[in-house]
């Protein structure tokens, strides 16, 4: 026993290392598991306040663009506003009535803290977080494109999955062929994503828009992602290899909207009983 | 003694706040890193036993990973060069030895030494941290490339600094 101990002694270095060395593949590893609460990453205040000092400098030199995109989208909504008026008018119907349908999603609007896009697994830190109403699995979306699901959040923070993160896919379809795929990322290049599944005989074409299924009910239907940029169908593969460019340009993201799905937890607890009927 | 351990703890926050604030923002060609966090454990004194660089490898990686939102990817990279560092200041001992009270710096030993000491310890760093994250060696070359950007960015600014920040003989 004595002896044991000695060498236990001895090798202490070396035994620690191991330990810390299993401690952290057990914390990669569960960091992998998707949509969890947790408190050691960016969400926490200390570390969000930091990164959001440094995006706060950053931000100062792209100010000129986030103005004109706001602009922008300002004169499209109130077009949209405008357009609806004129059809309540001109046809005396009466505003729809809230229902659970027509409130199906809501819009949270956050900032951006913290945001990646030359890792392989990139995340993002908003100054949004459970006391405003985020729930992990939430979708995001900017006024240009998708832009990921929500992972973990604290009380005034939460880290997303950017839709720039290797494990992270996304239901889509092909606007103009209704034919379904996946988007995912191949790690590459932070202005394209890879659309996968688009079976042999859909023909896809350069400049078809590329817009979410809302199959998974975590992004409403009809999120633009981005357009085709590319196509290729080699002689035997099965699915198309399909390049799509990506509307929001996540290098100078500033402002996201958090999408709250009012039906989610109707329509999941709707399939998982289906699905155990089935069994 | 007790200076020494007050000015390395300062000296972690600082370079905490340089990687997480500056250089994190910083990537050249969307392929270069900077992770100058590494060179605060190249440069613990000679005489620090291989247990605390590790627990201090340890410590460093984990505060990194907060910020990073990479749970376990920096520490477990650090952590292995914490742990190969002694053996390799061991066996890449000058004749001579090490003086006791100093840290492996250019003013010590000279730059070819200094660049044989770090060279291997970030490439291994850098190694274990990009073909982790990749989590594979699917993607096998264009890690690679990162890999090699990354080390030339990193050991550039280590050794600069250097250069740039007047070396105390001993702390």
């Amino acid at each position: 026993m004595e002896r044991l101990l000695k060498f236990i002694y001895e090798y202490r270095a070396f035994f620690t290392f191991i330990f810390l060395e299993l401690m952290c593949a057990w914390l990669i590893v569960e960091n992998n598991q998707f949509q969890s609460s947790r408190y050691f990453n960016s969400s926490n205040r200390i570390a969000a306040n930091v990164l959001g000092f440094s995006q706060g400098v950053r931000e100062y030199f792209s100010l000129r663009t986030i103005n004109n995109d706001l602009a922008h989208e300002n004169a499209i909504l109130r077009t949209a506003l405008e357009q609806r008026n004129q059809r309540i008018i001109a046809s005396r119907i009466p505003e729809l009535k809230k229902t659970m349908i027509n409130h199906r999603f809501e819009y949270i609007s956050a900032k951006v803290m913290s945001n990646s896009t030359d890792l392989y697994k990139n995340y993002i830190t908003v100054d949004k977080g459970k006391l405003d109403g985020i729930e992990p699995g939430m979708a995001v979306i900017s006024t240009l494109g998708a832009v990921g699901k929500v992972k973990s959040v604290s009380n005034h923070f939460s880290v997303l999955i950017s839709l720039l993160h290797t494990d992270e896919m996304v239901s889509c379809t092909i606007k103009q062929k209704d034919y379904f795929g996946t988007a995912q990322w191949d790690g590459a290049d932070s202005r394209f994503t890879a659309l996968r599944y688009i079976p042999r005989h859909a023909n896809p074409a350069v400049g078809d828009t590329v817009v979410t299924s809302g199959f998974n009910a975590v992004f409403p239907n009809g999120v633009l992602v981005g357009v085709i940029h590319q196509a290729t169908l080699s002689e035997e593969a099965p699915f198309w290899d399909i390049k799509v460019a990506l509307a929001q340009d996540f290098n100078r993201l500033s402002f996201v909207e958090l999408v709250k799905s009012n039906l989610k937890k109707e329509r999941d607890s709707l399939v998982s009983v289906t699905i155990g009927e089935i069994r | 003694m007790i200076r020494s351990i007050i000015i390395h703890i300062v000296l972690f926050f600082v370079y905490v706040l340089v990687q997480v604030v500056l250089l994190k923002n910083l990537v050249l060609f969307d392929a270069a890193f900077c992770f100058l966090y590494v060179a605060y454990i190249l440069l613990l004194p000679f005489e620090l036993s291989s247990m605390r660089v590790i627990v201090i490898g340890f410590l460093m990686g984990f505060t990194i990973d907060i910020f990073y939102d990479s749970m376990g990817l920096h520490a477990f990279a650090t952590v292995f060069m914490s742990y190969a560092r002694n053996y390799w200041l061991a066996v890449i001992t000058p004749q001579g030895g090490y003086d006791s009270g100093n840290t492996p710096t250019v003013s010590t030993n000279g730059t070819q030494w200094f660049l044989v000491y770090t060279i291997p310890l970030v490439f291994i760093h850098h190694v274990i941290l990009f073909f982790l994250e990749a989590s594979g060696f699917d993607m096998f070359w264009y890690t690679m490339m990162k890999i090699i950007g990354s080390l030339f960015f990193t050991l550039s600014v280590i050794v600069f600094l250097q250069f740039l920040v007047p070396q105390r003989r001993r702390i």
